[in-house]
């Protein structure tokens, strides 16, 4: 079967979901939205056996064949984890949201057609083999996911939300195109697989940084990563679900996803090493220093969620380091890779179960403010035992399976140190004590959010709703994924075995060829290792800082509202949309006089300055006819009419030296020895004056209106500039001419083609008779239009009408 | 001669152009058709001014002026004057509707923006 079709599959079944919805009304949509990601999950489940060999799959469905695209599916190991996450995740997402969204109160058909564009726009991420499908499902995640917490769009903050998420992520979208577009050119193919497999020869290529940077914009931003971390929290506003889905298990490890797929690619570049790891662990301990300030549990959440997705972020730059080593250090790097994929299947299952506690918690209190909460143990027993697993996986403490991945993180980190390249020899202390550090903090976090919900004193009255345990349906997914958190401490090199290593050989191609390759084993009890001391310090230090939260918590108001990146963010697009508005109004004043004058003052300087830059300015005194008495006379006659019209005091004085201006281009024409047009522009004139006579006694007198001097000078200087480069350009024209003139042709057929002897009229009516027809039309509208801008009155008649 | 009438077009153009920048609209058009009137002479310098015998066909007669440039100048002035008629009553409309010719006033308000 063609798997490329089913990426397909949930955007088709998506078109039946408003049909349903409209038509089935006693069963809630969510069931059939629910079949389809379980049958996916299923279906995807069958492919365990080929990665596990270390086999891949794909499967191509041709787009645009003639530009080389098409949609080309490819399954390994890391695609078909992260298909996994998706389509199971998604169909736990879609059970709880059965219970979670009410039948009658909200546009279900909405929300799952959103759902399913959005997991259509995943499965596609995670399967392209082709960059530019690649990037057209990144735009579609952005978009459906811009849909869905705008999903509430009556609320103002899910309006702020939704649209910042899309402005930030369609950014980093926008910029990573331009980093695949580069790469592509460099690797002349559009396929990820053989740009992989020719990673080596782009080394020192002049693009290399620049995609390097480029495609890093694009996985920070979609992952959250410092500084882009910001639209996350905002993004909180989505229905509770979306978020679990989305903003902890799926959309965000996009970012993630494109890191380690372009990983062999690009971890020859120091920059690369420096910039994942470096911008991971910031956003670890900035996303964990930081969740504990937060009072709304899925704030909390959101930046836990961005610190744990830079925990990744760093390990997958640690992972790059195994590129560089050889020998028994190798093996240490080689880790880091495994630790990043086991991480990321830990956070995907602790942390949508946890989101989805927090959304029963709000559901069944009605608030998600952590003071408002508290003591809900006894009330809501399941609910507790959850979000405690959740959270003490994400603590990394034993007997969960984020305990593992955590040692495996610290072990990575320590041995980040002994890298000798890059600078790593100086600077890399500081990974393993920054690892550490956020490590506490997340610990603090984790503790604060199950502890703060759950025990102490019941806070009743405080509390919209009368608390109660959920019921079964919504307490099955989250349950769910407790248990496989759980299962994943107890059984993790089988996980390892069926998922991870899998995946670690796809991310790292060029140093594993099959699966058993990878000689990474877990276990729960490795010995009085460093890292374990480390952890025992955590849980010292962090349990002491949790139980004097309240003290030092205050601490936090000392960052001011307006020194932080959301304000920066704020500002920026206040200054873009002022800024952008005040530039337009700088030059659009809505005067005709202003644009004039940039378009006169443009075409002199742009003239002038081509034609000496070009040097193609020339007066050949040759090519000129000798000077004629009646010319000269006709001219200095024509110049002072031109002046008369200039200083003209009154109307009439103006439109009669315009009249000498038009009876001297007449004599031109006749000296020029041109009779038609002296006849044409004799009678012309004398109409045109006779027409401006006639409006006379209508037309205001000649006035300046108070035209300063300075306004005079002004337009004198742009004047003069044009007259002058008309000159120059005629005077340069007529002295180069390239080619003769094709006349001679009109001049020895005139009468043998055309049986006439007037050349002129000849050609305006033969030889080029279509001119002559467009130009009665244009006659025939001039006349129209006078006659209706004299005649018709429809404002007039409309007034007329309401007076009535 | 060229040289001659290169300077003139320049001033018309000159002249023109300073016209059009003024705040009266009735300057404005005035300096539209010397616009015009320099277009056209510029049409016919560049044909080049030294031929010694009108474009129709006569006994006897080889060195007739370049024809093409009147033909073009000839649409020229009958589309400019269709064109300048249709301001003129354009002009003579906007004073009658709005009582003014000052350029500055007759711009949209910040409600249309």
């Amino acid at each position: 079967m063609e798997f490329v079709l089913l990426i397909f599959l949930p955007i088709v079944a998506a078109l039946f979901v408003p049909f349903l919805y409209k038509t089935v009304k006693n069963i809630h949509t969510g069931w059939f939205v629910f079949i389809i990601s379980a049958a996916l999950f299923i279906y995807y489940l069958r492919f365990i056996e080929k990665t596990l060999n270390g086999n891949v799959d794909t499967s191509t469905l041709s787009w645009i064949p003639s530009l080389d695209i098409a949609f080309i599916a490819y399954i390994d190991g890391l695609s078909l984890l992260f298909s996994l996450l998706i389509t199971g995740i998604g169909a736990l997402v879609v059970l709880y949201s059965i219970f979670y969204l009410d039948k009658k109160r909200e546009k279900l058909n909405n929300f799952y057609v959103y759902l399913l564009m959005f997991m259509t726009a995943m499965l596609g991420i995670v399967q392209s083999d082709h960059m530019i499908t690649l990037y057209l499902f990144w735009e579609l995640t952005s978009i459906s996911s811009f849909l869905l917490i705008g999903y509430w769009y009556t609320r103002d903050r899910s309006r702020f939300g939704a649209l910042k998420s899309m402005m930030i992520t369609v950014f980093g979208g926008l910029m990573m195109l331009g980093g695949l577009v580069l790469l592509s050119i460099m690797g002349d193919t559009y396929s990820i697989r053989e740009l992989i497999a020719n990673a080596s020869s782009f080394i020192g290529h002049d693009y290399f940084t620049l995609a390097l940077v480029l495609v890093l914009l694009g996985a920070f931003t979609k992952s959250a990563q410092f500084p882009f971390y910001i639209w996350l929290p905002d993004a909180m506003e989505a229905p509770t679900p979306v978020s679990a889905y989305l903003h902890s298990a799926t959309m965000v490890k996009a970012g993630l996803y494109l890191v380690a797929r372009f990983t062999p690619i690009f971890a020859s570049s120091e920059v690369w090493i420096w910039l994942v790891t470096g911008i991971g662990l910031l956003t670890l301990f900035w996303g964990s220093f930081f969740a504990v300030k937060q009072t709304d549990l899925k704030a909390i959440l959101a930046f836990s969620t961005v610190s744990q997705l830079g925990l990744i972020m760093s390990l997958l730059g640690a992972s790059a380091v195994a590129y560089h080593v050889t020998g028994a250090d190798a093996a240490i790097f080689k880790f880091a890779a495994f630790a990043a994929i086991f991480h990321l299947i830990n956070h995907a299952m602790f942390k949508g179960s946890l989101f989805m506690v927090a959304g029963i918690v709000d559901h069944e209190t009605g608030t998600r403010d952590i003071r408002k909460l508290g003591g809900l143990m006894s009330i809501m027993p399941v609910s507790f035992t959850v979000a405690f697993i959740g959270s003490m996986s994400m603590a990394g403490l034993p007997p969960f399976g984020g305990f593992l991945s955590k040692e495996l993180f610290l072990t990575s980190m320590l041995a980040l140190r002994d890298f000798e390249l890059f600078n790593f020899a100086t600077w890399g202390i500081i990974f393993p004590i920054v690892a550490w550090v956020a490590s506490v903090f997340t610990f603090v976090y984790s503790f604060y959010f199950v502890f703060k919900t759950f025990a102490g004193k019941r806070k009743m009255q405080s509390l919209p709703k009368e608390p109660k345990e959920t019921s079964l349906g919504m307490l099955l997914s989250p349950v769910v994924l407790a248990a496989i958190v759980v299962v994943i401490f107890f059984i993790p090199n089988l996980i390892g075995k069926m998922f991870v290593k899998p995946a670690v050989v796809a991310m790292q191609s060029g140093l594993y060829n099959h699966p058993d390759e990878v000689t990474v084993n877990v276990s729960a009890w490795h010995g009085w290792s460093p890292e374990l001391m480390m952890t025992l310090g955590i849980i010292a230090l962090g349990a002491f800082l949790f139980l004097t939260m309240s003290k030092w918590q205050k601490l936090y108001d000392i960052q001011p509202q307006y020194f932080s990146l959301n304000a920066l963010y704020d500002t920026l697009m206040v200054f873009g949309e002022s800024g952008m508005n005040r530039l337009s109004r700088f030059y659009m004043t809505g005067l005709i006089r202003t644009y004039l004058v940039y378009m006169f003052a443009f075409i002199a300087a742009i003239t002038t300055a081509a034609l000496f830059i070009q040097d193609a300015f020339a007066v050949d005194m040759e090519s000129f006819s000798p000077l004629n008495t009646y010319g000269i006379m006709t001219a200095v006659i024509l110049v002072l009419a031109v002046v008369m019209v200039l200083f003209a005091k009154t109307r009439l004085a103006a439109i009669i030296a315009l009249g000498g201006v038009g009876y001297s281009v007449a004599l031109f024409f006749v000296i020029y020895k041109a009779p038609d047009l002296a006849l044409t522009q004799l009678v012309i004139e004398t109409v045109s004056v006779a027409l401006f006579l006639l409006a006379f006694h209508h037309l205001p007198a000649l006035k300046r209106h108070g035209e300063s001097t300075k306004f005079r000078l002004g337009n004198f200087i742009i004047a003069a500039a044009v007259g002058i480069t008309m000159t120059l350009l005629a005077l340069s024209a007529h002295s180069q001419k390239l080619i003769p003139s094709i006349s001679q042709y009109y001049k020895d057929t005139v009468f043998t083609e055309a049986a006439g002897g007037n050349i002129v009229n000849v050609i305006l009516v033969d030889y080029r008779g279509f001119d002559t027809l467009f130009e009665i039309a244009v006659l025939a509208i001039a006349g129209i239009g006078v006659y209706s801008m004299i005649r018709l009155r429809l404002s007039r008649k409309e007034n007329s009408d309401e007076n009535k | 001669m060229e040289f001659v009438m290169a300077i003139v077009i320049g001033i018309l153009f000159m002249a023109a152009v300073y016209l059009i920048l003024s705040k009266s609209l009735l300057r404005i058009i005035l300096g539209t058709g010397l616009l015009s009137h320099g277009a056209h002479l510029l049409i016919l310098t560049m044909g080049g001014l030294g031929g010694t015998s009108p474009p129709v066909l006569a006994e006897g007669v080889t060195d007739y002026v370049d024809p093409l440039p009147q033909a073009l100048i000839l649409t020229a002035i009958v589309i400019s004057f269709g064109v300048t008629a249709f301001i003129i009553v354009l002009f003579y409309r906007t004073y009658a509707e709005h009582k003014t010719d000052n350029m500055n006033l007759m711009k949209g308000n910040d409600e249309h923006d």
